[in-house]
C-alpha cells in the first residue's frame, strides 16, 4: 500500500475534529454574548420585592460597581449559592442587586426570609421581560456592572468562592482601579 | 460517608490505573518481566475499586440519601426499589460511572481470560486499556462526580427519575449498550498492541475475533433494546428515528459489523491486515464519538444529557488524543505489513471486502448526516438545520440492499478461488422461489411499494440459501439430524446471525409498508375499524400507581365479532416533576401488533386516541435477538482457546 494514503484516515480525522470543536464553540451557552458587554443595562421599570408600590429603574442601579443576581425561589442552584452571596454582601463591601425571575412575590418574600437577605434591593421580573433582555438563559445568572450601570461581566450558573476569587474579583478590581484613576479621593 | 468511601475508591482507582497504563509498557521497554506481569493484577485492583465505588452510589440510592446531589436530582423516596437501583445510571455522572466500571470489567476479563498470550501482547493490551481508564475516571472526578454532597442544606425529597426511563427496558438497554461500546476498546488494544509489536500476524486476528464478536453481540442487543423501547415508551409508534443518538450507536455497530468479517478473512487466509486494523481502530473511535455527542450537547436529541461545555473539551480532547494518536501510530507502522496472499475476483475474499465497503460507506454516509448540522452550522455562522429520516433512508436502505445481494450469494463461496459457476450454482431455482413466495406474500395487500418488494424477495432469497448451507453441511453425513448439532460454534454463530438480519428485513418491509394508523376523537362506546379489527373505547378511569396517578382508558378490540383483547393505554402524571407521560398499551404477536396510545382530553368525555395496528413489528427485534445469540455463540469455539495454548510462547518476543 502506498505509505502516504496510509495517512488518509488521520487527515479525515482531524477534519472531524476541526468540525466538532467548531460547532461545539458556537453552542457554548456559557459564551458571553458580545453585544452586552460595554452596554448600558437594559431599560426596565419594574416594582420593588420589598414594597411593590416603589418602581425601579436601571437608574435605580448606578452610583457604585455592583452585582446583579438573577433568582427565583424554583431555582436549587441559588440555595447552593446564597452562602457566598451573604459573604460578597457582607465581606467585600460590594452592593448585589437581586432580579427575582418568573417568580412568586409572597414565596419569594419568604425565602429570603429563611435564607436571609444579602439584595440591596430586588427587582420583581415577574414576567421575564428584563431576563429575556439580559439575554439570561436560566438563575442563577450574575452580572457585574461599573458605577454608570454599564455592564462588564457576565457569569452564568452558582457563584462560588473559588468562581469569586478567579473570576469575578479581577474584574471589580480593574474596574476599582479605574474609578480611583478618574475620581481620586 | 459511603458516598466519600465511593469517592476515594474512584480516587484510587485512577491511581492503579495510572500504573497499570505506566508499568506493563515500562517493562516491554526494559524487557522486565516483573513489571509486564504486573497488568494482571493492577486490572483486578482497578476493577474492585472501581466496582466499590459503583456500589457505594447504589447505596446511596437505596437508601435515600438525598444530600448526595445526584441522587436528589435523580431519585424520589417514592420510587420503586428496582428503578432506585436503576437509576443509577439515570443521568450522567452515573452512566458514566456505569461506563467506567464495565471498562475495568473488560480489562479484568481481559487479563483473567488471555493467560496464552504472549507476555508482551498481554502487558501492552492491558496498558492501553488501563491507559483508556485513566481517561474516563479523570473525565469523572474532574469533571462529573456523581459523589458531590449538597451541604449544608440537603434537600428532604429527591427530584424523581426522569419519568420516561422508570421503564423495565431502560434497565438493561444502557448496560448492554455500554457493554457493546466499551467492549470495542478489547480489539483496539489488540490492535494498537499489535502495531506496537510490528507484528499483524494471524494470530493477533485470532485474539481479537472472539472479543470483538462479544463486544458486537452486545452493542447488537443494546440497539435492539433501544428501539423497542423508542417503539413502546416514547408512545408514537415508531422503532427507529434516525436520532443523532441513535446514529451514534448504529455507527460503531456497522463497523464492528465490517471488523468481524474483515478479521476472519485476516485469521483465516492472512489478507487486509492493515485495513482490519483500520477498522478496529474506527471501531472504538466511533463508540467515543458516540460518547462526545451525548454528552458535550453538541447536537440535540431526545437522548442528549445537560449540557456542559467543560464535558465536551475534555471528551473531545480524550478523543483527539486517543483516535489522534492510533491513526498516527496506523499511518507509521501499519504500511510495514506487507500481504503477498493472492485470491480470485470471485472468492470468499472479495464478497468480504464487498461486505466491507458497503458498510463503511454506509457508515459515513450515517456520520456525514449526523454531523452535517454542525457542518452547515459553522459554515454558516450559526444557521440551524436539521438533517432527517429521507435523506437517512435515501443513502442507508440502497446499501443494505447490496449487502443483502452479497450475503445471498457468500454461503456458497469459497475462500481464495471461486467462479461463477459456483457462486450462482443454484440461483436460478433461488430466485424465482423467493419472487414467488415474496408474490405470495404481498398477493393480500392492495398497494405495496417497489422497496417493499424488493427488500422482501431479498431476504427470503438470504433464506434459501442459508437453508442450503446447512444442507451442504449435512448432507454427506450419513446421520443427517446428528450432523445438524455436529457443526463448529462459529458457523452456527454466523448462520443464526444472517438469520437474523433477514427476519429483522421482513420485520422492517412488512411494518413500514402495511402499518395502519388512525388518529380519531372518541367517547365511551365509540368504535373504530382498522385493518379488520373494531376497537371499541370504553371510557377513562383515574389508576393510582406508586409515584404517579394515571388516566387509564380501556378499549375492548375485536375481530369479526370475536373477542381479542382488552387493552388499558394511560396517560399518567408522575407527581415530583409533573411530568405527563404517555403509557401506550400494546398486545403483540408474531404476524402483528396492536398498539393504542391515549392523546388529549377533547370536550368532557371525549378522548383523542392513536390506533396503530402494525404487521410483523416484532419481527424487527426478534432478528436483533437472533444476531445477538448468533454473536454469543462464537464465543463457544473452541478454536480461540485451543489454539492459544499452543501458541503460547512466553518471552519469545523478547528476544526481537
Amino acid at each position: 500500500m502506498n505509505a502516504r494514503s496510509l495517512f488518509v484516515p488521520l487527515g479525515i480525522f482531524l477534519a472531524l475534529v476541526v468540525t466538532l470543536a467548531v460547532g461545539f464553540r458556537l453552542d457554548d451557552p456559557h459564551k458571553l454574548p458580545s453585544e452586552l458587554i460595554d452596554r448600558p443595562f437594559p431599560a426596565f421599570s419594574l416594582p420593588s420585592l420589598a414594597d411593590q408600590a416603589q418602581t425601579l429603574t436601571e437608574a435605580s442601579l448606578t452610583g457604585e460597581i455592583a452585582l446583579v443576581n438573577v433568582w427565583a425561589t424554583w431555582c436549587a442552584a441559588c440555595v447552593i449559592e446564597h452562602p457566598e452571596l451573604m459573604r460578597i454582601a457582607r465581606e467585600e463591601g460590594l452592593p448585589i442587586y437581586g432580579i427575582n425571575y418568573n417568580d412568586d412575590v409572597d414565596k419569594a418574600r419568604q425565602w429570603l426570609v429563611r435564607y436571609d437577605n444579602p439584595y440591596r434591593t430586588v427587582i420583581v421580573d415577574g414576567e421575564g421581560r428584563l431576563a429575556i433582555d439580559l439575554g439570561v438563559y436560566g438563575a442563577p445568572e450574575t452580572f457585574v456592572i461599573d458605577e454608570k450601570g454599564v455592564i462588564q461581566y457576565r457569569h452564568v450558573g452558582v457563584v462560588s468562592r473559588d468562581i469569586f476569587d478567579t473570576t469575578l474579583r479581577p474584574v471589580i478590581d480593574v474596574l476599582r482601579s479605574r474609578q480611583a484613576a478618574i475620581e481620586p479621593s | 460517608m459511603i458516598p466519600e468511601l465511593g469517592h476515594f475508591a474512584l480516587i484510587l482507582a485512577l491511581c492503579l490505573s495510572c500504573c497499570l497504563a505506566v508499568l506493563p509498557m515500562v517493562g516491554v521497554q526494559q524487557q522486565r518481566a516483573s513489571l509486564m506481569m504486573l497488568g494482571g493484577a493492577l486490572s483486578s485492583g482497578v476493577f474492585i475499586f472501581c466496582a466499590l465505588s459503583y456500589a457505594a452510589l447504589t447505596w446511596s440510592f437505596m437508601v435515600d440519601d438525598f444530600s448526595v446531589s445526584y441522587v436528589a436530582a435523580n431519585s424520589n423516596s417514592a420510587l420503586p426499589a428496582h428503578f432506585k437501583f436503576s437509576a443509577v445510571w439515570g443521568a450522567h455522572e452515573g452512566s458514566f460511572l456505569l461506563w467506567t466500571l464495565i471498562m475495568a470489567g473488560w480489562t479484568f476479563a481481559v487479563a483473567c481470560l488471555s493467560r496464552s498470550l504472549t507476555l508482551v501482547m498481554r502487558a501492552r493490551v492491558l496498558a492501553v486499556m488501563g491507559f483508556l481508564t485513566v481517561g474516563f475516571l479523570l473525565f469523572m472526578l474532574l469533571t462529573s462526580n456523581p459523589f458531590t454532597r449538597s451541604l449544608p442544606v440537603p434537600p428532604q425529597e429527591g427530584a424523581d427519575l426522569n419519568p420516561l426511563l422508570q421503564d423495565v427496558g431502560l434497565i438493561v438497554h444502557p448496560p448492554m449498550l455500554y457493554m457493546g461500546y466499551v467492549g470495542l476498546s478489547v480489539p483496539f488494544a489488540f490492535a494498537i498492541a499489535a502495531l506496537l509489536g510490528g507484528r499483524l500476524d494471524s494470530a493477533w486476528a485470532r485474539w481479537s475475533r472472539p472479543w470483538t464478536n462479544a463486544a458486537w453481540a452486545f452493542l447488537t442487543i443494546g440497539i435492539t433494546l433501544g428501539s423497542f423501547w423508542a417503539y413502546y415508551e416514547l408512545g408514537w409508534g415508531g422503532w427507529w428515528f434516525w436520532d443523532a443518538v441513535e446514529n451514534a450507536s448504529f455507527m460503531p455497530w456497522l463497523v464492528a459489523t465490517a471488523l468481524i468479517h474483515s478479521l476472519a478473512a485476516t485469521e483465516k487466509r492472512g489478507v487486509f491486515k492493515s485495513w482490519t486494523v483500520l477498522l478496529a481502530i474506527a471501531a472504538f473511535s466511533f463508540s467515543l464519538l458516540g460518547a462526545f455527542l451525548v454528552r458535550s450537547g453538541v447536537l440535540t436529541s431526545v437522548h442528549t444529557f445537560a449540557v456542559d461545555p467543560e464535558r465536551g473539551v475534555f471528551i473531545l480532547g480524550f478523543m483527539t488524543l486517543v483516535v489522534g494518536g492510533s491513526l498516527l501510530l496506523y499511518a507509521l507502522r501499519a504500511g510495514r505489513t506487507h500481504t503477498v496472499v493472492a485470491f480470485d475476483y470471485l472468492s470468499r475474499e472479495t464478497l468480504l471486502l464487498i461486505n466491507n465497503v458497503l458498510l463503511v460507506v454506509a457508515t459515513l454516509a450515517i456520520l456525514l448526516g449526523t454531523i452535517y448540522p454542525l457542518i452547515y452550522e459553522a459554515l454558516m455562522g450559526g444557521a440551524k438545520l436539521s438533517v432527517g429520516p429521507p435523506y437517512f433512508n435515501a443513502v442507508f436502505v440502497p446499501l443494505a440492499m447490496l449487502l443483502l445481494v452479497a450475503m445471498a450469494i457468500s454461503p456458497g463461496s469459497q475462500w481464495r478461488s471461486g467462479s461463477v459457476g459456483r457462486l450462482l450454482r443454484r440461483q436460478w431455482l433461488y430466485v424465482p422461489l423467493s419472487l414467488v413466495v415474496s408474490t405470495a406474500v404481498l398477493s393480500g395487500y392492495e398497494t405495496f411499494s417497489m422497496g417493499t418488494a424488493i427488500a422482501l424477495v431479498l431476504a427470503v432469497w438470504v433464506l434459501f440459501n442459508l437453508i442450503e448451507d446447512l444442507w451442504r453441511h449435512i448432507a454427506n453425513k450419513r446421520d443427517k439430524l446428528r450432523a445438524i448439532f455436529a457443526q463448529s460454534p462459529s458457523w452456527y454463530g454466523m448462520w443464526i446471525a444472517h438469520l437474523g438480519i433477514a427476519v429483522a428485513v421482513v420485520g422492517v418491509a412488512m411494518t413500514e409498508a402495511f402499518s395502519e394508523e388512525r388518529d380519531v376523537r372518541m367517547e365511551a362506546g365509540d368504535v373504530v375499524s382498522v385493518a379488520g379489527y373494531d376497537f371499541r373505547f370504553d371510557g377513562v378511569r383515574l389508576a393510582e400507581g406508586p409515584n404517579y396517578v394515571a388516566d387509564r382508558g380501556a378499549v375492548f378490540v375485536t375481530r369479526n365479532g370475536t373477542p381479542v383483547v382488552t387493552m388499558f393505554p394511560e396517560k399518567r402524571r408522575y407527581l415530583a416533576r409533573g411530568n405527563v407521560m404517555t403509557e401506550a398499551a400494546l398486545h403483540g404477536s408474531i404476524l402483528r401488533d396492536l398498539y393504542v396510545a391515549l392523546g388529549e382530553p377533547v370536550g368532557d368525555s371525549a378522548w383523542a386516541v392513536r390506533v396503530h395496528v402494525k404487521p410483523m413489528v416484532r419481527w424487527i427485534w426478534f432478528g436483533g435477538l437472533l444476531i445477538t445469540v448468533g454473536g454469543l455463540i462464537t464465543l463457544a469455539d473452541r478454536r480461540y482457546r485451543h489454539r492459544l495454548r499452543r501458541e503460547a510462547v512466553v518471552g519469545a518476543e523478547l528476544a526481537t
